[in-house]
Formats: C-alpha cells, structure tokens, sequence
C-alpha cells in the first residue's frame, strides 16, 4: 500500500513497478520491494538516484509471522546529504534473495554476517560462507527462535 | 569469481597459490599473520600470499571477538541496553552511547533540555579525543616510534580521569541515557576541563614536534596505504579515511545532531591519501573537537540534565521520598522499564572512526525488538585487500593502523 502522497515522492515514484508498500515515518522513508526484483530496485537507486553508499544490509525476524524474515538496505546519498532504507520480505521456508554484490561490491561482508546470523541465502553471492560464528556452528543467533541462554560450547 | 569483488578470501589466496605459486618459480608463500591471543591489540587474522616481500593476496578474517551484542540487546530493557553500547566499541564508549540514546529518545519523541545536549557534545568530543590519542599511540608503537606513546597516554589519562568525573567510571562511562544525562554535572568539572583545554593544544604540538618532521617516520608513512576514493566508497568506509582522500563527509555537519549546528568547528580534509595524510588529519581532528570543547565549556547553558518525561526518566531522589506519583514512576521504571511506540528508525552519528549507526526496530515494548549496530570498523576494514594488495609487507602494519579499526566494533 502506498499512500497518494508517497506516490509523488520523487524516490518512490523512480521505484515504481518494484515497490509493494512505502512509508514515511520519525522523517526517514522506507520502501518495501518486491523481493525478486531487489536487484533492480539497487540499480536504479544508485544509478538513477545517485544514493551511492550502500551503509548497510542486515535482517529483521518477524517470527511467527509468514513471509518471516525482512531484509533491509540502508542506503546514503552523500552529495543530497539523504538517507533511504529499502526492504524486502522474504518466507522462513525458504529464505532467498538475490545478492547485491553486482551493485554495490559493498555489500559482501553484510551479505555474509546477515547470512551468518539469520541464515538468509544471498543467491549468486561471490563468497558466501559465516563471518561471525565459527564455520561448523549450528544455527543462526538473531533468528527468534534461537535460545538466548543455555550452554552450546 | 575473484575479478569482480574488491575482497579476497580464504579460497581465493589457496586457489591463486595452487595456480600460480609454480609458474612464479616457487617463489611464493601463504603466510598467517595474527592473532595470537584474544587480548592481542587488534584480535584480526590476516592470510596472506607473499611474492618475496610484496603481497600478492590478502584475505582479512573477522568473528574472533563477536560476542553476540545484537542479539543480547534484545533481551534488554531499552535503559538496560546502553551499557551494551560501551562495550561494542570500547574506545569510543560515548559516542556510542550517543547514537544509541538519539535512536531511542527518536522513537519516543523526547525533547532533551539544551545542557545535556551540549554536555553530550562536549563529552563526544573528549571521546575523539581519547580515541584518536590511543590511536596515535599505538599506530606509532606499530611503526616503531615508542616514546609517543607515553605523551599520548599521559593526555589520555586526564581525559579518563573527567569522564571518571562525571559518570564515575573511566572506560565503560554509560553517562548518556535515554532522556538525558544519567547524572547532574559534579562540582568543579569546569577547572577540570578548563585545564585540559588550556594545556592540550601544545600537547597536539609536541606530537607534531615528534613525528611530523621526523624523516623515520615520514619514510614509513609518506606514500603508503594508497586506496582510490571510489573503492572506498564502494566498500563502506566512512570517517577520516575518506577525508584524508578529500571528501568532506562527516555525519556532524551533514545530518546534525545533538545542537552540533550551534558549534563553529570545520571538517578538515587532505588530498594526498596516504598513511601521513591520515595522521595529519587526525592531528587536525584533535585541535577542532579542542575547539568544540572549547565553545561548550564557555557557553555551556543553564537547565536540567534530564528530560522533562516522567514514566521515562527516574525522578530525582528528593521527590522520590517525599511524593507517591514519584515514588509509583520509580518503582515501575526500575522493574519494567518503558514502552517505546512501535517504529523503527536509524540515528547516524559521526565517531571517532566513522560513521557509527543504530537501526532500532521497536514493536511496542519494553525491550527492543531489533538493534542493529552499522559499526565503522566493519565497513572500513572491508577495504583491507584492496588497501594492501600489490604492497611490501612492512608496509602492511602502517597501512592497517591509518585505519584506525577496533575489532570490538568490526565483530561486535
């Protein structure tokens, strides 16, 4: 749902066809995207847009809601001096989303930690093993349902 | 796949080995640098493939001090959780505490009263302070030249000793709260710091004094750690790194914060962009936040050191005893804490090393949904291939160390 006058915000408007839901909320604006087109929707952001750093990518476990895990961009246009935080909503049952890694090279190690941590699969990420954890962990520590106390050594 | 990342890994190094070491006449080899013990200054392990003396590939490998911060925000009360923040970047313990409280007090819409907004500055420019002395403390240590170090930490002492001042503690301060200030100023703070300033800028001045001229250390670090503009931006690096490259991007000037606009400081920059021009940078960094500092003891207004946000911020003592309405809001903040209406935003503050950001996702409660913690020493170590790739490996520490990383804050 997008609202008539997030229609007409510039940022918005360039992200049609992409974008499922937008707000503007506590003076930061937030667009939803559809998943599959993630990739897309960073082309144009940064090309078309000029927001050309990417701050952060990290996640978001809505557990037990369905679609589960949100996957969330924060981007910065530094000569604009403005800031735009993309999303995406991908299931627990089978959390993919295609890397951003072809846009902003970047992304890589947030790709990686927010796989790590939230066992989201980057698709066609150049390198994506666990930065956090130790290779043989089991699990993923931010995900709702991981235990918050008992002993794993 | 290697061609188009700007870090190597692990596998590229073995890979690029395996093909390539005999075609080069066995010349090469896989080298392992650090660490060796958890408490080792810089707890970063580096793989790297060595062609004589220059590195052929260079993989960082991060995690050793992940301790799992972002997920024990979210067992926290939102209060509870500012004593995490010291610890992600224990250098920088209130300009974390800073963006942390500003993300929050964002979300619950509390207007802090203009003295404990300056006293946040103040103190956030004392952290700079404090962390860039420990910086070129150790950075000239890593080079070689030992005595700056025991300038640099006698500074650092009379800055651990007001921070102690106000909050009681040296390192882990936890002096900025959600709505305001955790105390009111202690008697006597103003000789205390007018001191500090009187004295600090010939302090900055015997620095130059040891280093800038000195043709050991001008050799070591005059054209070393080159890395273009683009690919710094590309791969996430923010704070002096950039402005040693010439971009004037500093998140007190673009976004600011915390009446950071009442204050007449400028964002140095250098054009050079090498491992001297960061120090020079940092050493011109240190006589601004001076400034700030400055203005902010001379104009430091009048007022209360906390918001006026009853439910939120603990009542005073006195009122405690002697009021029920009090008393109820005490007992109630101490053993539930507050709710913060449902939201999420993400507060950008510049510290010493960069921009440091916290994305805070509330659904309601007490505790925090989601803190996510955008730490500067990730993004910029995110550059280390790039930074060092094609270099000699004597170069390998100064290049590193005009980074300026903390791993607390890259592994949180």
């Amino acid at each position: 749902m997008i609202s008539e006058t997030l229609q007409q915000d510039p940022i918005v408007a360039s992200l049609a066809g992409l974008a499922v839901a937008a707000k503007f909320e506590f003076g930061e604006l937030t667009v939803e995207i559809d998943p599959a087109q993630i990739v897309e929707a960073l082309r144009r952001v940064k090309h078309d847009l000029q927001f050309e750093r990417l701050t952060s990518v990290t996640g978001v476990d809505r557990y037990p809601a369905e679609p589960r895990y949100e996957v969330v961009y924060h981007l910065q246009a530094i000569a604009a001096k403005k800031r735009l935080r993309l999303k995406a909503r991908v299931s627990g049952a089978k959390p993919e989303i295609d890397s951003v890694t072809g846009i902003y090279r970047g992304a890589e190690w947030y790709e990686r930690e927010t796989f790590d941590l939230f066992g989201i699969t980057f698709l066609s990420h150049p390198n994506l093993i666990r930065i956090m954890m130790p290779e043989d962990w089991e699990g993923h520590p931010l995900r709702k349902d991981y235990p918050i106390t008992g002993t794993r050594y | 796949m290697a061609t188009d990342t700007l870090i190597t890994t692990e596998q590229d190094v073995q890979q690029d080995f395996a093909a390539h070491g005999e075609s080069r006449g066995h010349r090469t080899m896989v080298l392992n640098m650090g660490p060796q013990h958890p408490s080792t200054h810089g707890v970063l392990r580096l793989l790297l493939e060595l062609d004589g003396e220059t590195i052929v590939k260079a993989a960082p490998d991060i995690g050793y001090l992940h301790t799992g911060i972002e997920k024990e925000f979210e067992v926290k009360t939102y209060q509870q959780g500012v004593t995490l923040t010291d610890r992600i970047d224990y250098l920088a313990p209130l300009s974390n505490n800073l963006v942390y409280c500003l993300a929050a007090e964002k979300l619950l819409g509390l207007e802090i009263p203009e003295l404990a907004q300056w006293t946040r500055v103040m103190l956030a420019e004392f952290t700079r302070l404090n962390s860039h002395l420990v910086w070129l403390a150790t950075h000239a240590i890593d080079i070689g030249a030992m005595s700056v170090f025991l300038y640099c930490f006698r500074e650092r002492e009379e800055i651990l000793r007001i921070f102690e001042m106000f909050s009681g503690q040296r390192m882990m301060t936890s002096y900025i709260r959600i709505g305001g200030l955790a105390l009111p100023h202690p008697r006597g703070w103003q000789k205390r710091v007018k001191d500090f300033v009187d004295i600090f800028p010939s302090r900055i001045d015997e620095y130059e004094e040891l280093l800038t001229g000195n043709r050991i250390w001008t050799g070591r670090t005059k054209g070393v750690g080159y890395i273009s503009l683009e690919d710094m931006v590309e791969l996430g690096v923010t704070g002096p790194m950039l402005r040693a490259a010439g971009m004037a991007i500093d998140v007190r000037k673009d976004a600011p914060y915390s009446s950071y606009e009442k204050f007449d400081f400028t964002v140095p920059t250098r054009t050079e962009n090498d491992v001297f021009s960061r120090y020079l940078l940092r050493l011109e960094e240190m006589r601004q936040s001076h400034r700030i500092i400055k203005q902010a003891l001379e104009g430091m207004p009048s007022g209360s050191h906390q918001a006026d946000a009853p439910g939120i911020v603990l009542p005073e003592r006195e009122k405690m005893k002697t009021q029920m309405e009090a008393l109820i809001y005490h007992f109630k903040i101490v053993t539930e804490g507050f709710r913060v209406p449902e939201g999420e935003v993400y507060q950008a503050v510049e510290s010493p090393r960069g921009e440091v950001g916290c994305y805070m996702v509330s659904d309601g409660t007490q505790k925090p949904y989601r803190v996510h913690w955008r730490g500067p020493s990730f993004g910029n170590l995110q550059s280390t291939s790039k930074l060092i790739e094609g270099t000699l490996i004597a170069d390998v520490i100064a290049a590193l160390g005009s980074m300026d990383f903390v791993l607390g804050d890259t592994d949180r």
